[in-house]
């Protein structure tokens, strides 16, 4: 039970890059944080820097009110579950999950009560002789939880641990890992790159980008109402639509609010807002006239992908990785207008957002 | 997982084998038939003519000393410069293991002793220690100690065994390097979290997860002392002073080519051919049931 709270931390390598570029966040007691963002933006250099793998260029980490810069891992009092899960391959699931409590001198009796119970929460008791190569991979992701919770430790941290699983198995395995956190509320650290363990699992969300943090909040905080563009994109799927206006668009599109002052800006609105309608909305929000390029049906709703026409340009943010001019339209079920047509998709103004030029920045009313 | 190559006709398989086949019985089971059929032979010493004798070579070096002696000396010997090389080397190679600067350096310097020549690692040796022309010698006369491997067996031994164990550390090492950098990072990473210092971390990770290398290094250092440390001793004491260092290998060829007792000298290359198959064989069935792969 603790907080971690890390302030002004920042990794420059002898190379002289700056891995991670001065970060300052703090987890409460129990809390559930995840680090989400694109390959290299520097969150699982940072987790490691919290699990004492690799050293602090400046700024401090502390757990439970200790700065811990200078101790080694094993007295942190962390867990980590590592992404290739690293697993002492030759030893037994046992003993796998006995080794660091035997490494910290605990008796042996309370040694098995401990590892034998974990065994029981993540359904691996009758595996306990086995050793790692003879286990699935879910399996191994299990043994590698368990050897996290015997610990008993302050803080759980997380190294993309369902990355290497099935599509479905990774489904499960998250509401696993949430039910257990709840549980034990113990304070945790993820790190990942998909976004929907990102939102599903978070207490707090940590994205970020380029070794800095681009926005702190609750999952669904930052869904609404993302401060840059780089979030916008990130976060939801698929991205949300950016269009860049002149001034003159702008100011006919927020005429009445504060927002009509920008002088030039980047319009998003997520593909989810958008409905396909036979005729212009009335109440101040967008209308879009699009071709429509491609369709992808998913069952429950259908993604069509259009083009607009000329006048209209879009931007594309890294890494929402949506080409200039194109926009998703997200709408249920599976009725989808023909590869070709001309349609209108239409947004209601609440539901429409504004970042100023170079996206760095939210500009709200 | 099993991999099996599935042929339709019964000619290529074979024919894929003759190579290897032909290598083994040219250089292997021909020589060693030859080597027993001559354990069996008394030729005179002339080499003219030859005659059939059984067993009596082979009771003939039974009832020999000396030739319990050698097997003594190789004993020493072997489990001296395996047991060295081995362990040294590992040292060496968790040294160069770690993100040092000077890895690189270290590790192409570790591996020039191995293109010596074994005698010409041995004459190498024997300039340094040799007792009135040695650089080493001098110092230790200064420092009280009366080296003189010429006449001292012990000293004689040890210097027979710096010589090998040196050469043998090249080659240890780099298979070691190789197995350590198998290991995954992560997993000494979890060690270290887990509690385990550096210390405990190599005898409870490192160690096991390296015992395939250790195994096969043991199996090809035991054959290499026993067999290919010969140019050294030639070179340094030539199995003197009075046979201390003459290990099996070297009295078989002390005894064939210098003795000229060629059915004598047959049947120890006999012997020792059995006792090193037996040794491969226990170190296989042993051994590597306690290995982790």
């Amino acid at each position: 039970m603790a907080n971690v709270s890390l302030r002004n931390v920042r990794k420059t390598y002898p190379g002289g890059f700056e891995a991670i570029k001065g970060i300052d966040f703090e987890i409460g007691d129990g809390q559930f944080c995840v680090l989400v963002g694109p390959s290299g933006c520097g969150k699982s250099t940072l987790l490691r820097m919290v699990a004492g793998l690799e050293t602090v260029t400046s700024g401090e980490v502390d757990i439970g009110g200790r700065v811990v810069n200078e101790i080694e891992p094993a007295d942190r009092d962390i867990a980590m579950v590592f992404q290739n899960y690293a697993l002492y391959p030759h030893m037994s699931v046992y003993n796998n999950m006995a080794y660091g409590l035997r490494n910290r001198g605990m008796p042996k009796p309370e040694i098995d009560t401990r590892v034998r119970e974990a065994a029981q929460t993540l359904e691996l008791a009758g595996m306990l002789d086995r050793k790692p190569r003879q286990l699935s991979g879910g399996q191994r992701q299990r043994v590698a939880m368990g050897r996290a919770i015997v610990r008993q430790p302050k803080v759980f941290l997380f190294d993309e641990p369902l990355s290497n699983l099935d599509a479905k198995l990774r489904v499960a395995m998250r509401v696993e890992i949430r039910k257990l956190q709840r549980r034990l509320k113990t304070t945790s650290i993820y790190v990942t790159h998909d976004q929907l363990e990102a939102m599903t699992l978070a207490d707090i969300l940590v994205v970020m980008n380029g070794g800095q943090v681009e926005q702190i909040g609750s999952p669904l905080d930052i869904y609404r109402k993302p401060a840059t563009t780089f979030v916008a994109s990130f976060i939801g799927a698929p991205p949300m639509n950016l269009i860049r206006l002149s001034g003159d668009e702008i100011r006919a599109q927020f005429a009445g609010d504060s927002r009509s002052a920008a002088e030039t800006g980047i319009l998003g609105v997520r593909p989810e807002d958008l409905a396909i309608s036979s005729e212009a909305t009335a109440d101040g929000g967008i209308t879009l006239n699009l071709t429509v390029e491609a369709i992808e049906r998913v069952g429950a709703e259908t993604f069509v992908y259009g083009t607009r026409a000329r006048a209209e340009k879009a931007v594309s943010a890294t890494p929402g990785e949506l080409p200039e001019g194109e926009v998703i339209v997200r709408i249920p079920g599976q009725d989808a207008p023909a590869i070709g047509a001309s349609i209108r998709a239409t947004a209601p103004r609440d539901k429409l957002h504004l970042f100023s030029a170079d996206g760095r920045n939210r500009i709200d009313i | 997982m099993e991999k099996t190559a599935v042929f339709k006709g019964k000619f290529l398989p074979y024919l894929l084998l003759v190579p290897q086949l032909v290598i083994t019985l040219v250089f292997f089971y021909w020589p060693a038939s030859q080597a027993v059929w001559q354990s069996f032979l008394r030729e005179d010493a002339f080499g003219l003519n030859s005659e059939f004798i059984g067993l009596e070579n082979y009771q003939a070096l039974l009832a020999q000393p000396e030739y319990y002696k050698s097997m003594v000396t190789t004993l020493v010997f072997s489990s001296l410069v395996a047991a060295l090389s081995l362990s040294i080397a590992l040292l060496f190679a968790t040294q160069a293991d770690k993100n040092l600067k000077a890895a690189p350096t270290f590790k192409v310097m570790m591996i020039w002793p191995y293109a010596v020549a074994p005698a010409v690692a041995g004459v190498l040796w024997l300039f340094i220690f040799h007792p009135s022309l040695g650089t080493m010698a001098r110092p230790l006369r200064l420092m009280g100690f009366n080296w003189n491997p010429m006449l001292n067996g012990n000293h004689a031994m040890a210097l027979v065994v710096m010589a090998a164990v040196w050469k043998q550390i090249a080659y240890n090492f780099l298979f070691f390097l190789a197995g350590l950098q198998a290991i995954p990072r992560s997993v000494l990473e979890a060690g270290a979290i887990d509690g385990a210092g550096p210390y405990r971390r190599f005898w409870t990770i490192t160690f096991p997860l390296l015992s395939p290398t250790t195994f096969f290094l043991l199996v090809v250092n035991v054959v290499y002392v026993f067999f290919d440390t010969f140019g050294i001793i030639d070179a340094v004491t030539g199995g003197g002073p009075a046979g201390a260092t003459t290990t099996m290998v070297y009295k078989v060829y002390a005894d064939g080519r210098l003795g000229g007792d060629l059915g004598g000298s047959a049947a120890q290359s006999v012997i020792l051919m059995v006792i090193v198959i037996a040794l491969t064989a226990i170190q296989f069935r042993y051994v590597e049931r306690k290995v982790q792969y």
